[in-house]
């Protein structure tokens, strides 16, 4: 029945084995190499359909497909497994479906570029290493995945690799995940040592471990719960791969490498995988209520935070990026308050949106790319400053891209209004949520509004500020960019009603909470057993939506008196507050304080290995070996006269002591 | 009474005489004579012994060791005849590019 599932992950391989290895010498061909990366994963996006549909209607909801034994080392058995339950089937759908259409979007996009086999051939490595992480059944499979991600990501982001800029940025997200890594790794660690030593059970088989969760409960490490210092350790990996407090500083640099991998990796799929662990580890942090509220907090400020950033920045794949650091502190937000559904629904929904408004800013890039190309000139293509107006040249890029702005606002029935309210409600009144976290994220979803209207307004509305001679060259972007884009915004404005709250489902009449049904199985468990529940009155759950509304309605307002009523406002406003502007537009100096903290006592640790250590002392022995051999040669070299009649002296010296020695004996 | 001892002595003193001068000696073609030297006094001490021993064995060797007397004139000469040509000298001071 489920004996297929190595299927999914397979394809992509596949298809970045065929690429990579024959593209650049046999294949050549852009539309062939763009079918075979595009292919690989629409068919993993079909065997993800068909065991969808199979797991819908099946009782079970969890198998498990074991392929091969990987390693087996005493107690300890792992496996290539895979594990398919409402929970993976669920990412598959958002990493195969979204997968497929950024391939599509990236022929069109990519077109031309001297690494086209390049770019496909890592993009499948990625959605093969993507899907890893999804199915893995046991954390090391999950690891692997983990990492190839995180590789992937480093190429990608380096893709432009001549440039100093895209390389300092690759290796800024590599080790910056790497920091991460080591967390995950500890986490795992801690619990499978303390399974083993203490219980008995040898075990990191997800559903082995959920299983015998229950017996750490009374366990202690360092003064804490054993299972708050694994959370706590499995948390800070997912700091590093969700771009949280205090790892962030890598997702806006990430926007060197290829808009349609921004889209991919760096928005829908591997930035959420840090949520999708959580998620897939959810009976462990259930446990620990002290890493749920750091979990909840550190996602609120992280949401704040980094809306704040998005105020000022100009790139407008900058000012996308902070926004998805910002929605990804939400989804903490939903899993730190054990509002696990509503987490995952807004990591599903948010790939939908934040997909779009990427691929839109591609076209957008791609379109002043080309136009300033055709007329010389060395603008910055993705500088908001030099666009505006461009509603009527890219009509089709503009709706889409407004949709998404609307779904990501959080207004009626986009949707992102679902997912996000129903994280707000929980924050509000979940028996793991506070006030404080509740307050935070409201102010940041007005922030939201407020910023991705800016971002729309200084897009395509108002005056076109594009140089003279680059004006009229603007044009839509051709079906291959448009189509994703198309279905992209369907998916944000109707992808919401799987999910719709109960409150508003018994309003006009019974709609049941589909998306909470479906993943029930993964999460009622860990949330019945530890209480974790949202309770309150009907009533204050439809205030508080309309609370939410009002205020995303009120940011979108201020958006637009400062940037369509009154153009001249932002500029008076950034004169009056020009130290606050200051802080933010330098993005708080997080960046800065990073080095002063730690790049640059670890370049002087570096520095010393390399010039103190290595020349000196590793250099020095090898060196000073080569130099004492040379000197005893330089004493015994006077031997060597070059002259006969020396070597000739000698035989005969020597012939005369043998036959001394011969005769005196 | 001529003895073996004799003969030997003469030998022996021959035989120095030779390795001084192959020792000693800067003109290639004195060396050369004095290797010959050296060469004949071991043919003396053969022809001495082999009479005294009463053996037709040492008179044998001696003509070996002509044979390779000859043979070593012969290459040695057209040694010389080359390396005067290259350098108008036979000075063995001169051979010396194995020297560092």
């Amino acid at each position: 029945m489920y004996d297929k599932l190595w299927l999914i992950p397979f394809f992509p391989l596949l298809g970045c084995i065929i690429n990579g290895l024959l593209g650049k010498r046999f294949i050549k061909n852009e539309k062939v190499i763009g079918a075979i990366g595009t292919g690989a994963v629409f068919l993993s996006f079909l065997v993800s359909c068909k065991y969808l549909i199979q797991l819908l209607g099946d009782p079970v909801k969890s198998h498990e497909n074991v392929i091969a034994s990987w390693m087996s080392v005493g107690t300890v058995q792992v496996d290539w497994g895979f594990l398919l339950d409402p929970l993976s089937a669920l990412m598959l759908m958002v990493v195969c479906g979204v997968g497929s259409l950024i391939h599509l979007y990236s022929i069109g996009y990519m077109h031309g570029e001297e690494g086209f086999y390049r770019y496909f051939s890592y993009l499948n490595l990625f959605v093969f290493s993507m899907l890893m992480l999804v199915l893995g059944n046991n954390a090391l499979v999950m690891f692997v995945g983990w990492e190839g991600v995180g590789l992937c990501s480093y190429l990608l982001i380096g893709y432009y690799f001549e440039k100093q800029s895209a390389g300092d940025a690759a290796k800024k997200a590599f080790v910056m995940n790497r920091v991460g890594d080591f967390g995950f790794l500890l986490g795992l660690f801690t619990i499978f040592w303390t399974l083993g030593s203490k219980h008995g059970v040898w075990t990191i088989n997800f559903m082995e471990i959920n299983e015998n969760a229950h017996l750490l409960s009374g366990d202690m490490m360092l003064g804490l719960g054993v299972t708050t210092v694994a959370t706590l350790c499995f948390f800070l990996g997912a700091t590093g791969k969700s771009a949280q407090l205090p790892l962030f500083t890598w997702l806006p640099d990430a926007m060197e490498g290829p808009t349609p991998v921004s889209a991919l990796i760096h928005a829908a799929t591997m930035v959420t995988a840090g949520v999708y662990m959580i998620g897939r580890m959810n009976v462990l942090f259930a446990m620990s209520p002290t890493t749920m509220a750091v979990v909840a907090l550190v996602g609120a400020l992280t949401a704040i935070f980094a809306a704040s950033i998005g105020f000022a920045q100009n790139d407008i794949k900058r000012v996308l990026a902070y926004s998805t650091v910002s929605q990804l502190g939400f989804m903490f937000v939903a899993m730190g308050v054990g509002a696990f559904t509503a987490g995952i629904f807004h990591l599903m929904t948010h790939a939908f949106f934040k997909a779009c408004l990427f691929l839109g800013s591609g076209s957008v890039i791609h379109a002043m790319h080309h136009a300033l190309h055709h007329a010389h000139l060395h603008d910055d293509p993705q500088d908001m400053r030099n666009m505006g107006g461009l509603r009527k040249k890219m009509p089709v890029t503009w709706a889409t891209f407004g949709i998404s702005c609307l779904a990501i606002s959080g207004l009626p029935f986009f949707s992102g209004f679902f997912s996000k309210d129903e994280i707000l409600w929980w924050a509000f009144a979940s028996t793991r949520g506070s006030k404080l976290v509740w307050g935070i994220a409201v102010v940041a979803a007005c922030m939201t509004a407020f910023y991705m209207f800016r971002c729309l307004y200084m897009t395509f509305h108002g005056e076109q500020r594009t140089n003279a001679k680059a004006k009229d060259h603007v044009h839509e972007s051709p079906w291959v960019i448009t189509l994703p884009l198309v279905v992209l915004a369907f998916l944000a404005t109707v992808g919401g009603l799987i999910g719709i709250p109960h409150v508003l489902g018994n309003l006009v009449g019974h709609i049941p909470n589909k998306l909470e049904h479906f993943l029930a199985p993964v999460f009622e468990h860990s949330q019945h057993l530890y209480e974790i529940e949202a309770h309150g009155t009907a009533a204050t759950e439809v205030s508080l939506m309309v609370l939410s509304v009002l205020i995303a309605l009120v940011g979108i307002a201020v958006a637009t008196v400062m940037y369509m009523k009154n153009p001249e406002l932002p500029g008076k406003f950034t004169r009056k507050f020009s130290q606050l502007h200051r802080w933010v537009f330098n993005k708080w100096y997080v960046d800065e304080a990073y080095d002063v903290l730690f790049v640059n006592s670890t370049k002087k640790l570096g520095t010393f290995c390399w010039r103190g250590f290595d020349v000196k002392v590793i250099d020095g022995i090898v060196n000073g070996l080569a130099k004492l051999v040379g000197a005893c040669s330089a004493v015994l070299r006077h031997t060597q006269t070059g002259l006969f009649q020396n070597y000739a002296l000698t035989m005969v010296f020597g012939t005369v002591v043998m036959v001394a020695i011969f005769i005196l004996n | 009474m001529i003895s073996v001892y004799h003969y030997m002595s003469v030998s022996a003193i021959l035989f120095a005489m030779g390795t001084y001068g192959v020792l000693t000696r800067r003109n290639a073609i004195v060396i050369f004579m004095c290797i010959e030297l050296m060469l004949n006094s071991v043919n003396l001490t053969f022809i001495a012994l082999s009479n005294h021993l009463q053996s037709m064995d040492g008179q044998i060797f001696v003509f070996f060791v002509m044979t390779v007397a000859a043979a070593e004139a012969a290459v040695g000469l057209a040694l010389m005849i080359a390396f005067y040509r290259n350098r108008e000298s036979i000075d063995v001071d001169n051979i010396n590019l194995m020297k560092l």
